[in-house]
């Protein structure tokens, strides 16, 4: 029972930090709830067929099929964190006075949900499939799944989920004006994380093995597999021994999303244009 | 209404690209025999002490000989990789200076092993 509460919160613990901050991204953006809901839906379908397909999976591409399924689907997200980022540089301005105009519905904010929406899926599948695999493991095992397992399951999803409430209701506290910057941040850094753990995949799949040498050691100081480890790990993406192609990767997709966004930012309008700009949006 | 997303369409046309690469790259990679050796019995390691040499890319291939799934996971390795019941899965790692490496089943924290490069 133990074994499954702990792995199990684990994996909800790491999925639902990136939840609780997505929630807080999208706080008073009409139905957002549902796109959210909508995404953690996909992520657990995902994690279940995953797991089902674990076996052929492994086989595809010489071996190396999880490694690049694993690399293809992280990719993907830190594409879709970055377009997050760009669009809200472009519209976050003119999202922000909509909110604050009462009860005004942000039609345009779903282009950027079903982004994030995405994202949810992807962390809920990434995790869950692990979870899907070890308990159906467990039960094998046994010959059946256990009221145990059951309840040590449960207990660790409503602990995971626990975190991803702390992360959102603690976000949610930022005041306004600084929300938009704290949660940018956010967002960057999660992305920059997802893209060194893709990177570990190639390397560990043989692909990549340019530049692979530990670049640190800092497992003394905060290991990755300890509790702050591992939710440094999914925020910022904390590694205790980096290879040096991680981490050039890890500054690369920082500097990426930096550059879109000032790129892309919408340009500073004149206060009658803004008013004139938002209804017709 | 609305911004115009064409700026994307290099994004998507390099994430197509690098997935080709990938596809591509890992067609042409094909499965050698491994230099290091485990499999996992009861969950054990079999043997749960393997020796490597220093400063050499390896790859190690672990095949799971009991029922149940498992995931062969190390930090100091940098790796982890789940392996079917029945299944064989092979890892790279990058040159290794001299030390110990632990390695473990995530699944089954009691299972583990070390790698010495001596």
């Amino acid at each position: 029972m133990l074994a499954a509460l702990l792995i199990v919160f684990r994996e909800v613990f790491e999925a639902g930090l990136i939840v609780g901050i997505i929630m807080a991204v999208t706080a008073g953006v009409v139905g957002r709830g549902l796109w959210v809901a909508g995404g953690v839906a996909a992520g657990v379908l995902g994690a279940c067929l995953v797991a089902l397909f674990t076996d052929g999976l492994s086989q595809l591409f010489g071996g190396d099929g999880q490694e690049l399924f694993n690399a293809g689907i992280l990719a993907f997200a830190v594409v879709m964190l970055t377009w997050h980022n760009v669009w809200m540089a472009r519209h976050g301005r003119q999202l922000a006075a909509e909110l604050q105009a009462a009860g005004e519905a942000v039609v345009s904010g779903s282009k950027s949900l079903a982004a994030l929406a995405i994202v949810v899926a992807i962390a809920v599948l990434r995790e869950g499939s692990e979870v899907v695999l070890f308990l159906y493991g467990v039960a094998a095992a046994q010959g059946g799944a256990s009221w145990g397992m059951a309840i040590g399951g449960f207990v660790g999803l409503i602990l995971g989920s626990l975190v991803c409430l702390a992360t959102y209701l603690g976000l949610i506290t930022i005041p306004t004006r600084y929300l938009f910057g704290v949660t940018s941040t956010l967002i960057a850094f999660l992305a920059a994380g997802l893209a060194a753990q893709a990177i570990a995949f190639l390397q560990q799949a043989g692909i990549l093995t340019a530049l692979d040498q530990t670049v640190w050691n800092t497992s003394w100081l905060l290991s990755d597999s300890s509790f702050l480890g591992r939710a440094l790990h999914t925020l910022i993406g904390y590694v205790d021994q980096p290879s040096a192609m991680q981490l050039i990767v890890y500054t690369a997709t920082l500097v990426m999303i930096a550059t879109l966004m000032k790129l892309f930012s919408a340009p500073a309008r004149r206060p009658q244009q803004v008013s004139a700009s938002a209804k017709t949006a | 209404m609305g911004m115009n997303f064409s700026h994307l369409r290099p994004l998507a046309a390099a994430l197509a690209l690098t997935g080709a690469i990938c596809v591509a790259g890992a067609g042409a990679h094909a499965q050698q025999s491994a230099d290091v050796s485990i499999s996992v019995k009861d969950h054990q390691f079999d043997p749960a002490e393997v020796h490597a040499p220093a400063n050499k890319a390896l790859s190690i291939a672990v095949k799971n000989l009991d029922k149940t799934v498992m995931e062969f996971e190390s930090g100091a390795l940098r790796v982890e990789k789940v392996i079917p019941a029945g299944g064989t899965g092979v890892v790279h790692v990058r040159p290794l200076p001299p030390g110990r490496y632990e390695f473990f089943d995530d699944f089954h924290r009691k299972t583990r092993g070390h790698l010495i490069v001596p």
